[in-house]
């Protein structure tokens, strides 16, 4: 049996288009994924991201338990804040990537919904000996994303405050307020490479308040196909892509979320091995010179005909209107400017190493 | 939503429909196909000339979400391809049994099992759950 988000009701009676995803019945496309696209890019768009895992962790150690599971600087998070991070197990693979967000007296880690189990469990076992509490709040909150340059302005009218305190939410800034009547926790967090907002609010108040932020102006509903193009140009990681189990930070290029000098976590000593050592391996942003469309999984050969490495993501961008990928190659073969071939239909296909990412984020800082 | 599927063309279960103009037959995708694969963004198509095997690949079809190879629903020689399709793949999701061909063909007279309207619509149905 799938899974479903408070909002699956409303996704069908809209008429969302569903599929699968990580064990969750959820809408990949409402109007078309380069409608919803564009509409982000340019204006605004809403998505439903109740899928995702939210988990509290609270008590004396909370900070020190998240220094010591997660690979980024949880000290440095000042209260009302949020930063980006990775669980990483002993051998330096990821585990998953997370978004832990400093609370009054708490903290909130936000999780990817395909790993919601597999890190609920992690978690637990490595708080052993912490002076913490988890709790899971994943089924009692629901998460939206309002997404696009439109997104600030929008919001700020859903807001109950004279102050219109959103406004002035810094870049990753986390703070309590009322959208609508309802207590929320909004962020100035996402996913889309984009300024925009993620909102925590009760599980029940969903179908209102997605109606109503819908209802606000020119919002798009989004699904999870414009999720991925939109998170694919500006080459933000997707968990079974470009980081697993398997990879590791320094080879998807994410050795800046993890601080070695922080002090002991998960994964320390290896990665610190890894990184005095380089990467054997490492993910580079690809255009094709030949034609056709990369795909996630596609092998990819040396320009001798060697397989020496895998598309981890590729589509058209709908933003630059050509056909990108990113790859997971030799490190020699990383750097702008290399030639490999990516096999499409059995044929190998140029491809030329491009600078990442395709897109500027346009984040409000 | 519901799916356009003309009465007067034949279907195969690769979702590719073929309309017989004379001698010759058109093929293009169907509107269920065109939906499933949301807006179509590139498309590749055999030149003129080459010879279609019933069943087997003459091309692709790419959307944002996923490419999907075309299989030729006749087999015969290909005698006109939609170029204007090469620039602009806005037919295929907007008018796929008009504007949105794909190519006309001399049939050599070896076709896959194809489905008239009513079969295909009872298929399009059962795979809709």
């Amino acid at each position: 049996m799938l899974k479903r988000t408070p909002l699956f009701a409303t996704h069908v009676g809209m008429g969302a288009r569903m599929v699968e995803f990580g064990g969750w019945e959820m809408p990949v496309q409402y109007s078309g994924i380069i409608n919803e696209h564009m509409a982000v890019r340019q204006g605004a768009g809403l998505f439903d991201i109740s899928h995702m895992g939210r988990f509290m962790v609270r008590g004396p150690q909370a900070e020190a338990f998240l220094q010591y599971v997660a690979s980024c600087n949880v000290a440095a998070i000042t209260l009302g804040q949020a930063n980006y991070g990775l669980l990483c197990q002993p051998d330096g693979g990821i585990v998953d990537d997370i978004f832990i967000y400093h609370l009054l007296d708490e903290y909130l880690v936000v999780v990817n919904a395909s790993n919601r189990d597999k890190d609920w469990a992690w978690l637990q076992q490595h708080c052993v000996g912490f002076d913490v509490e988890l709790e899971d709040r994943s089924e009692r909150w629901a998460m939206l994303a309002l997404q696009g340059p439109a997104a600030e302005q929008l919001l700020a009218q859903a807001e109950d405050s004279t102050t219109h305190d959103l406004t002035h939410l810094p870049f990753h800034g986390v703070a309590l307020t009322t959208v609508f009547g309802q207590t929320a926790l909004i962020a100035r967090t996402g996913y889309t490479g984009e300024d925009g907002f993620e909102l925590f609010f009760a599980a029940g108040a969903a179908p209102e308040m997605w109606q109503r932020l819908l209802a606000l102006g020119d919002v798009k509903p989004c699904g999870l196909g414009a999720r991925d193009s939109l998170r694919f140009e500006p080459c933000l990681a997707l968990y079974g892509h470009e980081i697993s189990a398997t990879i590791n930070p320094y080879e998807a290029r994410l050795g800046w979320v993890v601080k070695l000098d922080k002090g002991d976590f998960v994964g320390r000593e290896t990665l610190a091995a890894i990184k005095q050592a380089g990467p054997t391996r490492r993910l580079t942003g690809f255009e094709l010179v030949g034609k056709g469309v990369a795909r996630g999984d596609y092998a990819v050969h040396s320009v001798e005909g060697e397989p020496i490495g895998v598309v981890t993501t590729g589509m058209p961008s709908p933003t630059l209107g050509k056909p990108l990928g990113i790859a997971l190659v030799p490190t020699a073969l990383s750097s702008e400017g290399s030639a490999f071939d990516v096999i499409i239909r059995d044929r190998p296909v140029r491809a030329r190493a491009v600078k990442m990412p395709f897109y500027k984020p346009r984040y409000k800082k | 939503m519901s799916i356009s599927i003309p009465g007067d063309l034949r279907y195969s279960t690769s979702d590719e429909w073929v309309r017989t103009e004379g001698e010759e037959v058109v093929i293009g995708i169907t509107d269920y196909a065109q939906d499933a694969l949301g807006d179509v963004v590139y498309i590749e198509l055999p030149a003129v000339g080459t010879v279609l095997i019933p069943g087997e690949s003459f091309g692709v079809i790419e959307s944002v979400k996923a490419s999907s190879d075309l299989y030729a629903p006749v087999g015969g020689e290909v005698v006109a391809v939609n170029s204007d399709l090469e620039a602009n793949q806005e037919p295929i999701n907007q008018d796929p049994y008009g504007a949105g061909w794909l190519l006309r063909i001399r049939p050599s007279g070896e076709e896959e099992p194809l489905m008239d309207a009513t079969a295909y619509a009872a298929y399009c149905e059962e795979r809709a759950h």
